[in-house]
C-alpha cells in the first residue's frame, strides 16, 4: 500500500488556486494504486487553509502551522516536508508545479535518494507518468525506481480537484525550525500584485509579444484583458525589455497556461512560447507577419496590426455581447 | 574566489527536434549541440564575480567524448579550466548531484553556479539536489533589477552580491521578487534574466585550446549507477488541430462567438 503525501501551498492562510491540481493528481493516483491521499499545508496561521483543505477526501491534512514558516525558505519547508513524509508513511510526493515545489521537492528528494518527474502531465501508474521534454516537443513516459518518488504536476493538466463530502482529520507536526541554524536567510519579498485573475488558472488569457513596441503598447494588451477579465501575460522578450513584470513571462521557462482562449498579440511563436500556451483550449494569434510560427498553432488567425485591430475587436465583442 | 559552474551539452533549440519511429529516442542526425543557454549565463556570471573579486572559474560537464566540445565553449568565454566526466548516456538529476558533489569535494568552490534547468529534459532538480548532498545553502532562479539594457549590464558588472562571505540573490519567484542571503560555500542556481552572456572572442577561442580539460569516466564516481528515473518511451506531443486564417476583426468576432463559443 503506497500512501501519497501532496503539498498544497497557502498564501494568506488560503488554499493557492494554482496549487489545488497537485490534489486533483493525488486523488487520480490513489484511485489507480489504492495508497491513501494526504495533504500538507505549511505556513503561519494557517488554520483555515488547513480546514479548506480538509473537503478534499484525503486521509489526513498535515499542518506544519509556526512563525518560523511565514516566509518561504527552503530549508525549513523542507524540514515540514519531511516530517510530513515520515507521518503519513508516503512513498510518492507531489506538488503542483510552482517556485516553492520546485526548491523543496528536489531538496527532500536528495535527502531520501529518492527519484523525481518534474512537471508530470498524465498517471500511467503510481509509479509511471508522462512528462514533456525539449520544450514539450517530446512526451516521455518516465517510471520512477526508487523506492520514494517525488512529482511535480503540471496544473494545467490536472484542473481543479473534486470536492469530496466531509471533512478529513487535521493533524498538526512539531516541526523544530530553528531558522538561525540555516545557511540562508530571508532578506525579503516584494510582491507583483495584480487584480488580474491568476495566470495558471484564468479563463481567458490575454498575451503580448514584441508586437507591442513598447510599455505603452502593452496596454493595448491590457484594454482587451480589462474587457474579457482575462489574465494578461507576455513573451519573454516583453520581460526581457522591462515593459512587464518577469510574473507575467508565459514560455517553457516560465509560466505554463492552458485557458479555455488564449490571445496572443504581437507574439511571433517560438517555440519556447508556445511550449507555455499551446495546450490552450483555442487560440486566437493576431499578428503583422503572416509567416509568423504562432499562426501554426492558432485555430483562428489574423494578419494585421494588432493595434488596429484590438479596438475593433473590443467594439465588436461589446456589439456582440448587447 | 573560485567558482565552479556546471554545463550541459543540450541540441540546438532552434534545430527541428523528431522523435524516432520506436519511441526509443531522439533523431540526432544532423542535430547541432551548444551550450545549454541557462549554462552559459552562469558562465558568464562566474565570470564577472572572478573578474570583480579575483580567483578561477572552474567548468564541470559530465557528457560523452564530444562534450568537451562544449567546455572548450565556456573556457573560450574566459574560464579557466575544465572537468570533463565521461558517460556514454545521459545521466539522472540524482546520479549528476552525486558526481558534482565528488568534484565539489575535491575543487572545494566557494560558490557553485547552475543553469536552473536543461533545456534537453526540462527538469530543474539537480542544482537544489547538489546543495542538499553538500548541505550547502541554496539560492535558485537568481535574477536583478537591472534590465538587460542596463549600464551595469554593459559594464559587465556582477548580479549577485558577494561579501563577508555571504552571497545575496534576487530571484524571481511565482508573484514576485525573493531576495535571500546564503552563506558561502552556496549553490546558486541562474534564471534568464542575469545577465547577457559574452560570445566567445578570437583570441579567446585560441586561448581555450591550450587550457586544461581533465577527463575522468563516470565509474570512477560512486553513486553514478542505476538510473532512479527510467525513460520507457518517447512519443510525440498531441498535435493541435490545423486552425484557419480570418479575413478581419469581424470575421473573427464571428467565429469566436458562433463556433468556438468563447465570447
Amino acid at each position: 500500500m503506497s500512501n501519497i503525501l501532496v503539498l498544497v501551498e497557502q498564501s494568506g492562510g488560503k488554499l493557492r488556486k494554482g496549487s489545488l491540481p497537485g490534489i486533483t493528481f493525488g486523488q487520480a493516483v490513489a484511485a489507480k494504486g489504492g495508497g491513501a491521499l494526504h495533504l500538507l499545508v505549511i505556513g503561519h496561521n494557517v488554520k483555515a487553509a488547513a480546514e479548506e483543505a480538509a473537503g478534499y477526501g484525503a486521509a489526513k491534512v498535515f499542518v506544519a502551522d509556526s512563525p518560523a514558516f511565514t516566509n518561504f525558505l527552503c530549508e525549513s519547508y523542507t524540514a515540514a516536508l519531511e516530517a510530513a513524509v515520515k507521518a503519513s508513511g508516503a512513498t510518492l510526493v507531489a506538488s503542483a508545479t510552482a517556485s516553492v515545489s520546485k526548491d523543496v521537492l528536489p531538496r527532500l528528494a536528495a535527502r531520501l535518494d529518492a527519484a523525481m518527474a518534474s512537471d508530470v502531465v498524465a498517471v500511467v501508474d503510481a509509479s509511471t507518468f508522462k512528462r514533456p521534454m525539449w520544450a514539450g516537443n517530446v512526451l516521455a513516459t518516465v517510471q520512477l525506481t526508487t523506492p520514494v518518488k517525488f512529482c511535480t504536476v503540471r496544473g494545467t493538466e490536472f484542473g481543479a480537484p473534486e470536492k469530496k463530502g466531509g471533512a478529513s482529520a487535521i493533524e498538526s507536526l512539531a516541526v523544530a525550525v530553528d531558522l538561525d541554524s540555516f545557511k540562508s536567510k530571508f532578506v525579503a519579498f516584494r510582491e507583483i500584485k495584480s487584480e488580474r485573475p491568476d495566470l495558471a488558472t484564468a479563463d481567458v488569457v490575454v498575451s503580448g509579444g514584441r508586437g507591442v513596441k513598447s510599455a505603452e503598447g502593452f496596454k493595448t494588451v491590457e484594454q482587451l484583458a480589462d474587457l474579457l477579465h482575462a489574465g494578461v501575460g507576455a513573451s519573454r522578450a516583453v520581460v526581457d525589455a522591462g515593459w512587464v513584470p518577469n510574473d507575467l513571462q508565459i514560455g517553457q521557462t516560465g509560466k505554463v497556461v492552458a485557458p479555455k482562449l488564449y490571445i496572443a498579440l504581437g507574439i511571433s511563436g517560438a517555440i519556447q512560447h508556445l511550449a507555455g500556451m499551446k495546450g490552450s483550449r483555442t487560440i486566437v494569434a493576431i499578428n503583422k507577419d503572416p509567416e509568423a510560427p504562432i499562426f501554426q498553432v492558432a485555430d483562428y488567425g489574423l494578419v494585421a496590426d494588432m493595434f488596429t485591430a484590438v479596438p475593433e475587436l473590443i467594439a465588436g465583442i461589446k456589439k456582440v455581447r448587447g | 574566489m573560485k567558482i565552479l559552474v556546471t554545463v550541459k551539452r543540450v541540441e540546438d533549440w532552434e534545430v527541428k527536434i523528431r522523435v524516432k519511429p520506436d519511441g526509443s529516442g531522439i533523431e540526432t542526425e544532423q542535430m547541432k549541440y551548444v551550450v545549454n543557454p541557462f549554462d552559459e549565463i552562469a558562465v558568464e556570471e562566474a565570470l564577472r564575480l572572478r573578474d570583480a573579486h579575483g580567483g578561477e572559474v572552474v567548468i564541470a560537464s559530465i557528457g560523452v567524448k564530444d562534450t568537451a566540445q562544449q567546455i572548450r565553449t565556456a573556457l573560450a568565454m574566459g574560464a579557466d579550466r575544465g572537468l570533463h566526466v565521461l558517460a556514454d548516456s545521459a545521466v539522472d538529476p540524482l546520479a549528476a548531484a552525486s558526481v558534482f558533489k565528488q568534484l565539489v569535494d575535491e575543487e572545494k568552490p566557494d560558490l557553485i553556479l547552475l543553469g536552473k534547468q536543461a533545456v534537453d529534459d526540462d527538469m530543474g532538480q539537480v542544482g537544489t539536489m547538489l546543495a542538499e548532498k553538500l548541505g550547502y545553502g541554496q539560492a535558485s532562479f537568481a535574477s536583478k533589477e537591472d534590465n538587460l539594457e542596463s549600464a551595469n549590464e554593459k559594464n559587465k558588472v556582477p548580479a549577485l552580491k558577494v561579501q563577508n562571505g555571504r552571497v545575496e540573490v534576487m530571484r524571481e519567484v511565482d508573484g514576485g521578487i525573493e531576495t535571500v542571503s546564503v552563506a558561502l560555500p552556496a549553490v546558486v542556481t541562474v534564471d534568464l534574466r542575469l545577465n547577457l552572456p559574452r560570445y566567445a572572442s578570437l583570441p579567446g577561442i585560441m586561448k581555450a585550446k591550450k587550457k586544461e580539460i581533465k577527463e575522468r569516466p563516470l565509474s570512477a564516481f560512486a553513486g553514478a549507477t542505476a538510473p532512479g528515473v527510467k525513460i520507457v518511451k518517447l512519443e510525440p506531443p498531441k498535435e493541435r488541430k490545423a486552425g484557419i486564417r480570418v479575413a478581419d476583426v469581424a470575421a473573427l468576432v464571428e467565429k469566436l462567438h458562433s463556433e468556438a463559443k468563447v465570447i
